[in-house]
């Protein structure tokens, strides 16, 4: 087993606009790597969605992204406010955005409805207080 | 299989919506299979599939983040919105065309669907 790519990015927090920067440059390697169009769109976007996410409501985070030779691994490492309730949170049209975030065209309560459908697998650790770790797994074979 | 459902080129969406081509002049000969109009990015996220055009009344870079993750081809600002240049500059980078029409959403939609650009079968939630 060959060792893995392992990319760090760190999510600003403080400028939305800058969101997803991470997610683009992770698409770009993934298209270097060759992999397969729509294996490369299903996790640019569930990338992009927990990126928005973390600059939304945790102040920016942490994405740690492993590409694997049967799957990528995208963990997304926030200390925002957690989560209280993810059986909620998860349920699509559910959102806590601020008024503001919406008027950016965001905020809708799609985002981890999206990215669980995006990926082969999503998991969710949240304390709240402390905050949240997204993992997701797209397989590529 | 997509019997009266047609597939148009940008530069034929953009002669259909009278658009002044603000950016990806080299892509106009892109085929586009669908369109899809919203000024909620999340739902675009969680709806639309690939080879189509953005319709949108928002101006903001998240806006190219968004066609750029669903591998769409081409962005329309409809009422006449006017991105600014980090909004083209995002465009140009990530090889996506950009259009302003003066027309509203509605009748900029119903332009493209009359002319035969339908939503993806599957669209109907």
């Amino acid at each position: 087993m060959s060792e893995p790519i392992r990319i760090t990015y760190e999510v600003d927090g403080e400028d939305f606009m800058s969101a997803g920067t991470a997610s683009t440059d992770m698409k770009r390697v993934l298209r270097q790597l060759g992999l397969d169009s729509e294996i490369i769109r299903r996790a640019a976007i569930a990338m992009y969605e927990g990126e928005i996410n973390m600059v939304i409501h945790a102040h920016g985070g942490v994405a740690e992204v492993a590409i694997y030779e049967d799957r990528i691994e995208m963990n997304l490492i926030d200390h925002g406010p957690g989560i209280p309730d993810v059986e909620l949170a998860m349920s699509a049209g559910y959102s806590t955005a601020a008024e503001n975030i919406r008027e950016l065209g965001f905020g809708a309560g799609m985002g981890l409805p999206n990215m669980k459908k995006y990926t082969d697998e999503m998991t969710i650790e949240t304390e709240v207080g402390k905050g949240t770790t997204v993992r997701m797994v797209v397989r590529t074979v | 299989m997509r019997k009266g459902l047609m597939d148009m080129t940008i530069r034929e969406a953009a002669a259909l919506l009278d658009a002044e081509v603000l950016c990806g002049e080299d892509l106009l000969d892109r085929e586009i299979a669908s369109a899809c109009g919203s000024d909620m990015m999340s739902d675009v996220l969680a709806f639309v599939k690939e080879h189509s055009i953005l319709l949108t009344g928002l101006l903001n870079p998240q806006v190219v983040r968004t066609a750029e993750m669903m591998d769409m081809s081409c962005i329309v600002f409809v009422r006449g919105k006017q991105p600014g240049e980090a909004i083209l500059e995002l465009a140009r980078s990530s090889g996506i065309a950009v259009l302003r029409t003066e027309y509203r959403m509605y009748a900029a939609c119903g332009k493209l669907y009359a002319a035969g650009l339908r939503p993806h079968a599957s669209e109907k939630i």
